[in-house]
């Protein structure tokens, strides 16, 4: 699983431009299609893309989580909100053309400043690493040196459900 | 294919159709979406200084599950909240949304 069997030779390296190119297809329909059902499912392909790269990158385990995640539970939780809200029917005023510019404008800069940080920079590995890719290991670091994270992340899933149950069951009408 | 530069390239790429997203769209739900492909391109990010940089490889393997499970529970509350504004104002743009203005 530490991504050896995936580096070399010309198969992989077509598989991936494909997972590169799905990411980028998903994440140009997630922004600029105009129907809000097709965004949230080119997000889902987007997503896809990603838990490739991470199998590219060496852990299966994250991209499986990913796919399970995302794709699984939060990408399907948007499209049931899409349902109950029905704004696929509402009618969708024209996108001004200025805002248009400037959001692109705002984003080409924040992709050349990052991109001349990510040439400028030189990345030094650690000199002594551990290269270990187990399940278990991580397994490990979550209950002993993670752990205060791990429970205070449990909690705030906790907190947002129940916030999220209180929230959308609230109507309104009270105040 | 095995080199840092590409992986974080691609990240920023990411990153920047999210920050696009963020900026344009008038859509909660469509501002979510590219809120959730911005968290994808920092994941993408720790798990490539993971497996180039970093002294042990399980740590960026953790942040990426934590960063998971925010996003999970930010997406549960943020829904919550477009259906309580939804059935307030009929409406899930944002600019709809003014009632705090000022």
């Amino acid at each position: 699983m530490n991504g050896g069997v995936l580096s070399q030779g010309l198969l992989p390296q077509l598989a991936f431009i494909v997972v590169v190119g799905i990411t980028f297809c998903g994440a140009i329909i997630a922004v600029f299609h105009r129907n809000i059902l097709y965004n949230v499912l080119g997000l889902a392909l987007a997503l896809c893309g990603v838990a490739g790269l991470y199998v590219f990158l060496g852990s299966l385990f994250i991209g499986l989580m990913q796919l399970l995640i995302y794709v699984g539970a939060i990408c399907i939780a948007m499209v049931f909100a899409i349902m109950l809200s029905r704004p696929v029917h509402l009618p969708k005023p024209k996108r001004k053309v200025s805002k248009m510019a400037t959001s692109i404008f705002a984003g080409l800069l924040i992709l050349g400043v990052n991109v001349g940080v990510i040439y400028k920079t030189a990345w030094q590995p650690a000199s002594e690493r551990k290269l270990d890719w187990s399940v278990k290991t991580i397994g490990d670091f979550l209950l002993t040196r993670y752990v205060l994270v791990f429970e205070v992340i449990s909690l705030v899933l906790l907190v947002a459900m129940l916030g999220a149950i209180i929230i959308s069951r609230y109507n309104g009408r009270t105040s | 294919m095995n080199n840092l530069t590409l992986y974080l390239l691609i990240s920023a790429v990411l990153f920047s159709f999210g920050l696009v997203g963020v900026m344009m769209r008038r859509s909660l739900i469509a501002i979510l979406v590219s809120i959730e492909l911005m968290l994808n391109a920092a994941s993408l990010n720790f798990m490539a200084f993971n497996k180039f940089l970093s002294p042990d490889t399980s740590i960026g393997q953790i942040y990426t599950l934590f960063i998971m499970g925010i996003a999970a529970a930010e997406a549960a509350i943020a829904l919550s909240i477009f259906l309580a504004l939804f059935r307030q104002l009929r409406s899930i743009n944002i600019e709809r949304a003014r009632e705090l203005r000022g």
